[in-house]
């Protein structure tokens, strides 16, 4: 996909819960959520798109932040939203469908949450 | 709707030459490209350790003091990418599978 | 009104062969709720992009899945080619396009006979993987892998394929067009197959659109959800539609995944008439710069969405993979919503499910 076609926009969480209300209202799918570990803590993407350009709304929280839930307003979400709980350790609020941790059944707790260093093994 | 639309096919598969082969007795020909399993001919291995540090799944064991050179077959993706690093080209990729074991 | 009962499905089914379990709330015979339950086969691929080096990663993005692997190994290289602004030869891309198109097609004939064998089709189900089996032979002759083809590298394909042989590869098709025609009459004149897929399944446009559905199961409800017209790798070059169907029953998911057969049959012929000749790789120098890429490409279960994060090493920060699969999730709890339970097999089956895909 070119570059220019993707768009990421930082915001708050309150700010991204009224925009993501909008972008239903404008027809907009959910393409993905993902979660990237950052420098200062975590940062969470949702990508939405209407028929080929995306939307990235960018999130940037701590681990003991309490992330609510959008599967509220977009119900495809919970699947994302169970795996950034399971394979990151955040803590998402109010998921439609909430598996406590028991989505993906992994070894090491939020495998994923770790810096690079920490994980040790595998190899 | 049409009577039975597959019977066309299956009466023209019934008389036609059989789409598979009898396995044990005739084989397959495999191509030159075939990506079969990885040979090393350790003559002229300088176990060097870089089709190790290279496989992308850990399949290979080199140690270099004792001249040992071991490959696990069942951890081994076939990927061809320690044949192409090799910097003596003592290794190869043969076109044969591993054969099954007999015993 | 009878009781609920709780029947678990999966993940070992006589005929569904992925991993999938689903806890499946029943009222007499009707599926009143599915609760899908997940993680048997997951291996943290994308983790592992953080200890492997980014020219050697395509080996392990291939792997993620047997059936799709060229378009992950595909998507994987256009994804860091982009982060690295590479501009690949243009016979690599035209090379890879062609060998995705196979792949398609492969795929589609795997899935119909699976879906023959689930109906208790024996002999469709041969006959679609009699014609598959030719096109695994073209495969494993021009790439050296039938099912894993290890075509692609960062910054082109491995191994370039001589004229004579393209040719071949195209004229191949003027004898087994006839063979598609063939199972393409059956599944659609067929009793059997018309009881078991019509009416089956019902996605309506508006709930395939809000759960975000992708690939044959958007395009059976009426989307025209296709990335190649993003127009990556040369298929801004080439000319052809999204395949669409309006019904949103299981059959009109059967009826794309057909129609997309002789789209893909149209592709490779076009795409073989115009290939130009040159290089087929180049020499990769850097590393991926520190920054971030979007990179979505149209597998043969849909669309898929690929991450990746740069910081400078020859290591990638963050690797994502939101596959197919894992989107058509929630269309599939709803499509399962009010079934029979005899039926449930079939509509999982009907979304092409790839567990391995979707849990990495």
């Amino acid at each position: 996909m070119a570059k220019e076609l993707i768009v990421f926009i930082d915001m708050e969480i309150p700010e991204m819960l009224t925009r993501v209300e909008a972008l239903k209202l404008e027809g907009y799918r959910l393409m993905q959520i993902h979660c990237t570990r950052v420098e200062s803590g975590y940062e969470i993407n949702y990508t939405f798109a209407l028929d080929l350009p995306s939307q990235n709304l960018r999130i940037h929280i701590d681990r003991e932040q309490e992330i609510p839930s959008i599967s509220g307003i977009f119900p495809a979400a919970f699947l994302y939203e169970n795996e950034i709980h399971d394979l990151f350790g955040l803590n998402i609020t109010d998921m439609l469908i909430d598996y406590h941790g028991r989505f993906y059944r992994t070894s090491v707790p939020a495998p994923f949450g770790q810096a690079k260093k920490d994980t040790g093994g595998g190899e | 709707m049409r009577i039975l639309p597959m019977a066309k096919i299956v009466l023209k598969s019934l008389f036609r030459k059989a789409a598979t082969q009898m396995y044990p007795l005739i084989t397959k020909e495999y191509y030159p490209a075939t990506r079969g399993k990885v040979l090393n001919d350790t003559e002229f291995c300088i176990y060097c350790g870089m089709c190790q540090r290279k496989c992308p799944a850990g399949a290979i064991e080199v140690i270099r003091a004792k001249r040992y050179w071991a490959l696990d077959p069942k951890r081994c993706v076939t990927c061809n990418y320690c044949v192409e690093v090799c910097p003596k080209k003592c290794m190869t990729m043969d076109k044969r599978y591993t054969a099954p074991s007999t015993n | 009104m009878g009781e609920r009962t709780v029947i678990p499905f999966g993940p070992q089914h006589p005929v569904l062969l992925e991993p999938l379990h689903l806890d499946l709330v029943i009222e007499d015979e009707k599926v009143v709720k599915a609760m899908p339950s997940w993680g048997f086969v997951h291996r943290g691929l994308e983790k592992l992009a953080e200890k492997r080096d980014f020219i050697e990663f395509p080996f392990v993005a291939e792997r993620i899945c047997g059936v799709c692997s060229h378009s992950h190994g595909m998507a994987y290289t256009q994804a860091i080619e982009a982060l690295m602004s590479l501009e690949i030869p243009v016979r690599a891309k035209y090379l890879r396009t062609i060998l995705a198109e196979f792949s398609r097609i492969n795929s589609h004939l795997l899935w119909l006979g699976l879906l023959a064998n689930a109906l208790g089709f024996e002999s469709l189900f041969m006959h679609c993987w009699k014609l598959r089996e030719k096109i695994l032979d073209i495969v494993e002759e021009t790439t050296g892998g039938r099912v894993i083809f290890g075509a692609c590298r960062v910054g082109g394909v491995n191994r370039d394929i001589d004229a004579p042989t393209l040719a071949r590869m195209s004229r191949l098709f003027t004898g087994m067009e006839k063979g598609f025609r063939e199972i393409d009459g059956v599944f659609r004149k067929d009793y059997t197959v018309q009881k078991r897929l019509q009416e089956t399944g019902a996605l309506s446009r508006a709930d395939a659109h809000l759960l975000g559905a992708v690939g044959p199961v958007a395009k059976g409800s009426g989307i025209p959800c296709d990335m190649r017209r993003l127009g990556y790798s040369v298929y801004n070059e080439l000319d052809f539609q999204a395949v669409v169907e309006t019904e949103g029953d299981s059959y009109a998911r059967t009826s794309v995944r057909i129609k997309e057969i002789f789209q893909s049959v149209g592709l490779i012929q076009q795409a073989i008439a115009k290939i130009p000749a040159g290089e087929v790789s180049m020499k990769i120098t850097g590393l991926p710069p520190v920054g971030e890429h979007f990179e979505m490409v149209e597998q043969p279960r849909g669309e898929a969405v690929y991450y990746v994060k740069g910081n400078g090493t020859r290591f990638l920060e963050r690797f994502r993979v939101r596959n197919s699969t894992f989107a058509n999730i929630p269309a599939l709890l709803k499509i399962l919503e009010g079934c029979e339970l005899s039926d449930v097999p079939m509509l999982i089956l009907s979304i092409d499910p790839c567990i391995s895909c979707a849990e990495r």
